[in-house]
Formats: structure tokens, sequence, C-alpha cells
């Protein structure tokens, strides 16, 4: 606070001057767009979600399907929650190699607490988190998923680069 | 302009000599039409009342507000009042039955009294007292009691922080809120209702323009000791909801919480709708002394001039109610005694010297 030394009368203006200030601000913010989002009506036309927002686990797949996983669990251990459990099994290859191959990758949605330390761990870059949040079910069963065997597709258009721009006061209730 | 009285006499001499009804029962009849009226005018604008400070208060806060019930959230209050009325009332343990009982009506007794001095258009004033503005003030402060037995009743301690804080805050605004009515008085030489509307009739009359300096100071003064009065605003220490809950209903469940949140909005109407009849013409239009102008502008019913101006005066109650942060109790006694009072004493003198030498328009 300001020392306390105004006169009687140059409070009162002060005080006057102040207040009209703050009438001032709020009447400019009266006018402006609204920056509510109305969510269900605008999923499919203005919706913005970050990219690095964490919605949930996905492998990551080259143009054939084939992901990078290797099984070496280290997710599996980074993980604090005990979310991810991989079943792996060794094969021989054909050159007589004996090497681990990638049968399960259980990943419980609903234990996860989306702290990314998994994709952190990964040194193959097989996982990684998007930003499609809409993961309710149910069912709790139907929040295990099996990344490996699962073909992800998003339910929103163009969810994972963002969706629509980061506008302010653009909102959509007609059109879903 | 038209005059309603037009419609109440043509009732009266319905009840008394087409039907030949005496005194006892044409009056009888007529009172409680007349109360019914009240009340259902008392509930629709309280509807409106919430609405518009839900809105109003979003949209300074670049929100949208209630959109879900309803088109555009229409129908949202509709479903808060039907959550009220079937939600159960009990009274708190070892709380004072019969004060806490009583408290709400006293609330609401207070609010729908002053509520009828309002005059809606020329020949609609309900009560039309040759002392109105007195009795009205009066009248107001009967919610006082109320607030304070509420708190005290409800065995909370909150409760009673808050009708302590609601008590001397409200006895406080009283005198400044007072000082601003006698100061319009003493131009328009009548306490009437309907006298002082009639005043403010005719080109550049309305009391704000016809008493200029002191009539704009008592309109500004009016405003902030009616928002205090009626417990919004920065002022609403009484119910400060971070610090006391909810203040002195805390403990009102069902209706008579419902009563207490009636009686908040409505207070807002009166105070404006008071500021509109004493400063703004009440159902006066706008006459400015150009003839075509002003018959055009008589055409629109008085009913619709008092709603529009109460209801701008309320939007800027609104503003200025989600504009400044909450008060501390000893700046609000600070306020009143050590600035608006005096400042009214010497608005009351100038306004006397004023008309003494006729100095107003």
């Amino acid at each position: 606070m300001e020392a306390n030394n105004k006169s009687y009368f140059g409070e009162i203006g002060d005080a006057l001057k102040s207040l009209a200030t703050g009438l001032k601000v709020t009447l400019k913010e009266y006018f402006t767009k609204k920056s509510t989002e109305q969510y269900p009506e605008n999923r499919k036309t203005t919706l913005h979600v970050a990219q690095r927002h964490r919605g949930r686990l996905v492998m990551k797949r080259d143009e054939n399907g084939v992901v990078k996983c290797v099984a070496c669990t280290l997710c599996e251990k980074a993980c604090p929650n005990g979310t991810i459990k991989i079943a792996s099994e060794m094969v021989t290859t054909e050159e007589g190699k004996k090497k681990r191959r990638l049968v399960d990758y259980q990943y419980d949605l609903g234990d996860c607490m989306f702290c990314q330390l998994c994709v952190n761990a990964c040194s193959f870059d097989a996982i990684e988190f998007t930003n499609d949040f809409e993961n309710s079910v149910f069912d709790r069963d139907k929040l295990v998923l099996h990344l490996d065997k699962e073909h992800y597709e998003s339910s929103l258009p163009n969810i994972l680069d963002g969706g629509a721009p980061l506008t302010i006061g653009k909102f959509n209730t007609a059109t879903k | 302009m038209f005059d309603f009285s037009i419609v109440t006499t043509w009732f009266d001499s319905l009840l008394r000599q087409t039907l030949g009804l005496g005194d006892f029962w044409s009056i009888l009849i007529e009172c409680i039409l007349v109360g019914v009226l009240i009340l259902a005018g008392y509930a629709m604008l309280a509807i409106v009342l919430i609405f518009m400070e839900r809105k109003v208060c979003a949209y300074f806060q670049c929100r949208l507000g209630p959109m879900r019930v309803g088109p555009w959230g229409i129908f949202q209050v509709f479903a808060d009042v039907l959550k009220m009325l079937i939600k159960e009332i009990f009274a708190v343990d070892k709380a004072d039955k019969l004060l806490y009982c009583v408290a709400p009506f006293l609330v609401i007794i207070a609010s729908v009294g002053t509520f009828s001095f309002l005059p809606w258009n020329k020949g609609a004033e309900i009560l039309d007292f040759n002392v109105g503005i007195f009795l009205l003030t009066a009248v107001s402060s009967i919610g006082v009691i109320g607030i304070f037995m509420a708190g005290w009743g409800s065995n909370n301690k909150y409760g009673v922080v808050s009708a302590m804080r609601g008590a001397v805050q409200l006895i406080s605004y009283e005198m400044s809120l007072g000082l601003c009515l006698v100061t319009a008085v003493i131009l328009t030489g009548t306490m009437q209702v309907s006298g002082i509307v009639e005043a403010q009739t005719g080109p550049w009359n309305w009391l704000i323009f016809q008493g200029h300096v002191p009539a704009i100071i008592a309109f500004l003064v009016f405003l902030v000791a009616g928002n205090a009065e009626a417990n919004r605003g920065p002022f609403d220490l009484a119910e400060a909801e971070s610090e006391l809950t909810a203040g002195y209903h805390t403990e009102y469940s069902g209706m008579g919480f419902g009563f207490y949140y009636l009686a908040e909005y409505l207070n807002l109407f009166v105070i404006a709708g008071i500021a509109t009849t004493v400063f703004l013409g009440g159902w006066a239009p706008v006459n400015i002394g150009i003839e075509a102008f002003d018959a055009v502008m008589d055409y629109i019913p008085g009913i619709v001039w008092f709603l529009g101006k109460t209801f701008a005066i309320v939007w800027l109650l609104m503003w200025i109610r989600w504009t400044y942060p909450r008060l501390r109790i000893d700046q609000i006694l600070k306020l009143e005694w050590k600035y608006l009072m005096p400042l009214c004493l010497l608005n009351l003198v100038l306004m006397t010297i004023i008309v003494a030498f006729g100095w107003h328009f």
C-alpha cells in the first residue's frame, strides 16, 4: 500500500479515478468475445486440444503398421503405477540368433497417471502420448488396452494435429 | 399518456354499482386482487432478475453463463426454483426456532412492502401515501431485523458474525439513503410517490436535470448507499461467501433460503426502482420540449419507461457489483460516516439554497 498521507479531498479524487478505471476495464470485458468453449457441440468444429496434451498412450507404427517395440520392458519398469504389462517370448532368427519378440503390450488406461515416464524411458521411440482425450467407457475392463494389437484411430477429426486453431471467442452451438 | 386509473375506477364501479357490493366486499376483493398482482409481479421479476444477474455476471467475467437448460439457458431459473421447492425444510439443532422461522418472512415482508411503493404507470401506484417516501424507508428497515434474527437464531457462528455486519452496515447506510431522498423531496415539495413523479413530467423535468448538481450528487450517493442497503456489490459483507459461507442464511434450506434469495434480488430491483422514481422521473417519458418528439415519446406506455429505466439502473448496479472487490467492515463504515454522510449533509444544504433562491430548472 502507498503511504497514506493524502489529504481528505485528495483521497476522494484518487478513489474516484481508480473506481472509474475499474469500471472501464470490466466494461471492455463485457463486450469482448467470450472464451467459453461449448464442448460437445464444438467437438468437430472449433475444438482445440494442444498437441502435447497427454490423453492416452499409443504405439507408433511405420507405414507397414509395424511397431518399433522390442519388448525390453524399460517402460514397464519405469511406470510407477504398474500400468504397463509386457509379455514376450524368445525366438531364434534365421541366422541362429536368439531374439526377444513382443507378444502382448497391455496398457491399463484406468491406472495411468499420464506422467510420461514410460515415453521418456523408451530407447526405441516406440510409444507416445496423443492428445485424444475422449476415453470414457462404461466398463472398466474396456480401459485395459492391448496397444500392439489395436488399430488406433482418433475419434475426432484432426485432433492429433491439435484440432482447430486456438481461437478465443469462436464457439459454435449449432453444428455438430 | 395512458392513465391506469381508468381501469381501476372502472373495476371499482363494476364491483360497487354493477354488482351492488358494499364497501367491505368491494374493498376486500380489490385488496386481494392487488395483493395477488403484486406477488405475481414480484415472483416474475425475481425470475427475470436472477437470470439477468447470471448472464450479466458471466459476461463481465468473459463467460457465457447458463446455456444448457432451454435455448440460451432461459429455463435455468425455473429449474433452480423447482429444486428449491422440493428441498426439505428443517430447523437446526438448538436453533432459536421462533426467530429462525420468522426471520425469512420479515425479510420478504420488507422487500414486498417497499416493492409495492413503486409507481408502475400513471395511476398505477399501489401504496400512495402523503408520507410515501418516509414510510418507504421505514418499511425497508424491517429487513435488517430479519437478517439479524436469522443470523442470531440459526445457532451458527458465521451467522452471528454476518448478522452483526449486516446490521451495522444497513443501519449506517440507511442514513445517506434517507438524506438523498430528503434532498429530492426538498425539490419536489412532496413525499407522495405519485406527486414526486408528477413533478417530473414535462420537458427536461426529471429531477436529475431539474436539480442539476445536488441532484446528480444525491443520485450517485443513492446508488452507492442503495447497493449497500441491498447487501450487494462491494458491500456484500453480510453474506461474504469466501469468509462466512453464506452468512446469515447459511442454515436455511428450501424456501427459507429461497426467500432470502428472492429478497436479495428484489431489493436490488426496488433500489433501482426508487432511484428511477425519485431521480429519473419514474414512468415519465423523455420529453425535450420539441412537440412532435414529445408526442411520440408519450405514446410509449409508462410501464415501459419505468421498467426500462429501472433495468438500466439494475444493470449499472450489476456492473458495479462485478467490478469491485469486497470492502472490509471498517472501510465500509469509514466510507459511510466519513465520506458519504457529510457529503449528503452538504448536498442537502446546497439543495436547500438552490431551491430557496429558485436556481433550479
